[in-house]
């Protein structure tokens, strides 16, 4: 029996396209279901009540929702094919650990510079996480070391936003984070990757318009 | 040969209770390190094995370190897999369990904690709040005897340190758990019930004692 999958989504969110790479490197077809966020879809309500938020994918009916949570779904379900997390436990702690840090640290400095007025000072703050994750990917191409894993596709869908930090929060992530630079280009290579993020620019131009409704500029 | 175990931890940390509970669960032997949280000094050995969040617990596996009490749970159950799996074997059983899991740390840390720091509107909210919550993990629950299903697990270690607390949320509350969250309660009477449970969870009094001490330690009166 075919696998029903589909995915609710906005284009804009990092969290997406998490989920839009895991699919794609995995090769698995799915229906993308665009919401709109200020009038969410009954459909979006009846499979997340708890947050009502999106990524949610639905397999067979059934929905998955947390985009980490989705991800390791996907990597158990699909796991023939090219897996996200490797096999050594302590290697899989490790990447729970820093795409937890992104879920924590890294999105409350993102959260103050895309919703408050704090943006330079959240900007600062932001440097300093964005160098722990530099110093973590070290001199290995991924964070997964030889092959893209688990914490890249956690951490990349972020390179869409990069320019909109560095705007907004006053800071160069080329000239304070170049390792994080060339890592992003390397991922940016796969298919997986280039097609799921979404354009920086557009990004930046849909963010600027968020913070002018909420008067924040 | 086995690798040296020992947990960075405190007695009263919640998120710390979890470990010692899985370590129990299992028949883990482990050397405990206590760091003293009521100063706020951190000992060096956290400091090196965490200097990330410098914060409790932190599981030392063979000298390398596992950092945040969720993931050491899943790594615990990795490496011992012989004996009874804390998390099911099915895919979608597993999200469940971890898209809860997820919402007990983003939710439920908070609104029991606001329960002895609010007052007055603030605490009559929170009260509101600590039920709203409560009752969404007892709807995860269904008719099931555990969060996790018909065996205690995963998200079962994820909420039960909480509830030691409870009845301290009572008295700063002033309000009865039981009538509001009976399914919780029974829940938790359950789980109470299991060798590694009982031994890890403080008693009513003791966590009373610890909430107050915090509570001077932070300045709230």
């Amino acid at each position: 029996m075919a696998d029903e999958v589909t995915l609710l989504n906005t284009w804009p969110s990092p969290f997406g396209i998490r989920v839009r790479i895991a699919l794609a490197e995995k090769g698995i077809k799915y229906e993308h279901k665009e919401e709109n966020l200020q009038d969410k879809s009954p459909l979006l309500l009846k499979m997340n009540p708890v947050h009502k938020k999106i990524p949610v994918l639905i397999h067979n009916g059934k929905p998955i929702c947390e985009s980490l949570v989705i991800v390791q779904y996907i990597d158990e379900v699909w796991k023939e094919t090219s897996p996200l997390l490797p096999s050594d436990p302590h290697l899989r702690a490790q990447g729970r650990f820093w795409a937890d840090f992104l879920d924590n640290k890294v999105l409350d400095c993102v959260r103050k510079i895309l919703l408050t007025k704090d943006e330079k000072e959240a900007g600062k703050e932001l440097i300093e996480c964005l160098k722990l994750l530099e110093g973590e990917l070290g001199e290995k191409p991924y964070f997964g070391g030889e092959k893209f894993g688990y914490v890249d596709l956690s951490f990349i869908p972020f390179y869409s936003l990069f320019y909109s930090f560095e705007t907004f929060g006053n800071i160069s992530i080329e000239s304070e984070c170049p390792k994080l630079i060339a890592w992003a280009k390397r991922c940016l290579q796969k298919e997986s990757v280039s097609e799921s993020v979404a354009d920086p620019e557009k990004v930046y131009h849909f963010w600027e318009q968020r913070k002018k409704k909420l008067g924040l500029e | 040969m086995a690798e040296e175990l020992s947990l960075i931890d405190f007695w009263t940390a919640p998120y710390g209770m979890r470990v010692r509970i899985a370590l129990e669960e299992q028949g883990i032997q482990y050397q405990f390190i206590e760091e003293d949280l009521s100063t706020l000094d951190k000992s060096p050995l956290l400091l090196k094995m965490n200097p990330i969040h410098k914060k409790i617990p932190v599981l030392i596996h063979g000298g390398r370190p596992i950092c945040e009490s969720l993931i050491i749970l899943q790594y615990i159950d990795e490496v011992w897999n012989e004996t009874s799996p804390l998390l099911p074997q099915d895919p979608q059983q597993r999200a469940h369990a971890r898209f809860w899991a997820d919402f007990v740390d983003k939710k439920v840390y908070e609104c029991v904690t606001n329960m002895w720091k609010k007052k007055g509107e603030a605490l009559e909210a929170a009260k509101k709040e600590f039920i709203e919550t409560f009752k969404l993990m007892e709807g995860a629950m269904g008719d099931d005897l555990f969060l996790g299903g018909e065996t205690f697990g995963f998200l079962d270690i994820a909420l039960i340190p909480f509830t030691a607390f409870f009845n301290t949320c009572e008295i700063f509350g002033n309000f009865a758990i039981e009538p509001e969250l009976p399914k919780i309660v029974a829940w938790a009477k359950r789980c109470n019930e299991r060798e590694s449970v009982s031994k890890v969870l403080p008693n009513p009094p003791k966590a009373y004692e610890v909430i107050c001490l915090a509570r001077k330690l932070q300045g709230i009166e």
